[in-house]
């Protein structure tokens, strides 16, 4: 019975301050808070990891998306917004509503890797109007073999892998090969989880899939990358030293981080945990499976973070823009 | 004389009534080896997934697996801010949606009148039951997230989940109270027992075994969510404890916890089954493994429960 009351008042004392709390307590610790892609999520949490060891200040890492991340982003909610793809004009002019200004930061490249099954011996190398051929929204339903890619492809039913539309690896890849942000065609398998890309086009003979270069990297006993041919008429396979020389391109994207501004300007540990980031981001993106800039770049971008200037390089949309070009871009912006 | 000329005919049925058991006892036959075959491999589906986690994910099953945070390094990532977060929300969503479902099932059963009402009331619960998690969480993220402004916070996940768990409970309450025998009512009412006393001293008192299952079979549940826990937006890397709930000095009890963020057992594992490397696979397969090994704990706790409550009842 005594215990019975015990249970009673405990239960009671739960609902009562279940009413009571909410005002007073939210927003006591002092915690960086970063969310958003998921691309971008294990360099922030590799950086989150060290920073919170060497000096105690504590940092939580979000998987919203690259979307969901900077609604969070122009609400206030979160300091620092991971993306992978530039901020859109729709969610900079929320955020401007809101009175946010950003302060915007590539940490790294992300090489998107086209793949083939491994017994796969025709499709070595591709152009991007090949790869635009297979992908764009008129092949829907007609392009069905890989003899109609090229002449001499084997009459191999054509299926395709790629991550679903929610994903920035999607927007870029259509802004990158079939040249208007998402347009693709309707008639392939997609997935948010591109270990699953991975098996199914392990699985296929015909099959064709991207994704990051890690998850190619880890499956290397499974799949085959793909050359595609550069803007110079090169054809490239992706790699770490391919990607940093630039002749990777047009698929290598930069990845971003957005820094609240009046946060980066005015609060100690923001401004430590930024300084941190640039200082390690190479390192860490190395580490879990990304394309580290240049000691100069990662310079350089300290410098523009330091100036405090806002506003995105992508007020127009570009690709394959190079660390320089995305400061100076931005820097001319206003 | 009747007699006899009828019973050469009841002898005549007697082969063709023969005939008809035999065909019954083969039916009967039919449908237990099919319910045997249902039940198998179901069984074996769940006992297959299971070992094939417990083998993926046993190198991890160390002490370090449940004191370490989540890192970049899977070797020496752990589950420690996940399971002190699943326990949080959990510990939440017990005290919310207990007291509130048995006391709603109680009312449902012993004071609502039969009218229109209490029967929308009835049907709105089941359906209740029946929602999918994704739209608790939606609601949960326009209501308490932001209307109540609870943030994203261990109160506004266990707040989630007890709504999820609400239904559960208040179904499995009814029908314990339901499956108390009239004459215990009707027996205290004679001895001139109020209608709280008989609810509370024998109603309640004997149908704790059912309540006590519904409870738990709606933990369980609630311990696997993650749609509606990411929906509100639980963190993925936290790398601290919230503040203990109990201290030493005086009160005791803290609850700044309830404010904290937090992640929990499934999102740790949803997000190393999406990492490029293996050894984060490994890593899920034990957190899923453990998942399993919770769920199964709490339903043989829920068996046992009821087993030594009933024995306790003579009616």
């Amino acid at each position: 019975m005594k215990e019975n009351n015990l249970l009673k008042i405990s239960i009671a004392a739960a609902i009562a301050s279940t009413f009571t709390f909410s005002a007073t307590t939210f927003a006591a610790v002092d915690i960086v808070k970063i969310d958003g892609s998921s691309t971008v999520y294990p360099i922030s949490e590799a950086v989150a990891e060290e920073f919170q060891k060497a000096t105690g200040i504590k940092v939580t890492v979000g998987l919203s998306g690259t979307g969901g991340g900077f609604k969070k982003f122009c609400r206030g909610e979160t300091v620092i917004s991971d993306a992978s793809r530039p901020i859109k004009a729709k969610e900079a002019k929320m955020c401007e509503e809101a009175g946010i200004s950003f302060i915007e930061i590539p940490v790294a490249f992300d090489a998107l890797t086209v793949v083939v099954n491994k017994g796969n011996d025709w499709a070595k190398e591709l152009t991007p109007a090949e790869l635009k051929k297979m992908w764009e929204p008129a092949a829907q339903g007609k392009i069905m073999s890989w003899n109609q890619i090229r002449p001499g492809f084997p009459d191999q039913p054509l299926k395709l892998f790629g991550p679903g539309a929610d994903s920035g690896t999607f927007d870029y890849f259509t802004e990158a090969i079939i040249e208007k942000s998402k347009a693709i065609r309707g008639d392939f398998t997609a997935s948010e989880d591109d270990n699953v890309l991975v098996q199914g086009v392990s699985g296929d003979k015909g099959a064709i899939g991207y994704f990051g270069l890690a998850y190619f990297v880890e499956n290397k006993d499974k799949l085959d990358a793909v050359a595609v041919q550069n803007g110079a008429g090169k054809f490239v396979l992706p790699s770490v030293e391919t990607t940093m020389d630039g002749s990777y391109n047009p698929l290598a994207r930069p990845l971003f981080i957005y820094l609240n501004a009046t946060k980066a300007a005015f609060d100690p540990n923001v401004k430590k945990f930024v300084e941190f980031y640039l200082k390690n981001a190479g390192k860490m993106a190395k580490e879990v499976g990304y394309i580290p800039f240049s000691n100069e770049e990662y310079a350089a971008i300290t410098e523009h973070y330091r100036t405090l200037k806002t506003g995105t390089a992508f007020e127009k949309p570009a690709i394959g823009l190079s660390v320089k070009q995305m400061l100076e871009l931005s820097a001319a912006n206003k | 004389m009747v007699k006899n000329k009828k019973q050469p005919a009841v002898i005549k049925d007697l082969e063709s009534i023969r005939a008809m058991i035999r065909r019954h006892k083969r039916n009967d036959l039919i449908f237990a080896a099919v319910g045997m075959f249902v039940i198998a491999s179901l069984t074996i589906t769940l006992l297959v997934l299971f070992l094939d986690l417990i083998l993926d994910g046993y190198p991890r099953f160390t002490l370090d697996f449940f004191t370490n945070y989540p890192s970049r390094k899977p070797e020496i990532a752990g589950i420690l801010s996940a399971w002190v977060g699943s326990s949080l929300v959990l510990l939440v969503t017990f005290f919310v949606a207990v007291p509130l479902g048995i006391a709603a099932g109680v009312y449902l059963e012993e004071y609502a009148k039969k009218n229109w009402t209490s029967d929308i009331i009835e049907i709105n619960v089941s359906n209740l039951a029946g929602v999918p998690s994704i739209i608790y969480g939606l609601l949960a993220l326009g209501l308490f997230v932001y209307a109540f402004g609870l943030g994203q916070s261990i109160l506004s996940a266990g707040l989630t989940l007890a709504l999820l768990m609400l239904p559960i409970v208040i179904v499995s309450t009814r029908e314990a109270i339901r499956a108390i025998p009239i004459h215990i009512r009707e027996a205290a009412y004679a001895v001139g027992a109020t209608k709280w006393q008989v609810v509370y001293d024998h109603v309640i008192q004997y149908s704790y075994g059912g309540i006590l299952t519904g409870v738990i079979i709606g933990m369980a549940r609630a311990i696997g969510e993650t749609a509606p826990i990411i929906t509100i937006g639980a963190l993925t890397f936290i790398a601290f404890l919230p503040p203990t709930p109990v201290t030493v000095d005086p009160p005791f009890l803290n609850f700044e916890w309830l404010s904290s963020g937090f992640t929990v057992l499934p999102i740790q594992m949803f997000n190393w089954i999406s990492r490029p490397q293996h050894a984060f696979h490994i890593n899920a397969a034990a957190t899923g493994a453990i998942i399993i090994i919770l769920t199964a704990l709490m339903n043989g706790a829920a068996i046992k429960l009821r087993y030594n409550i009933r024995k306790k009842i003579k009616w």
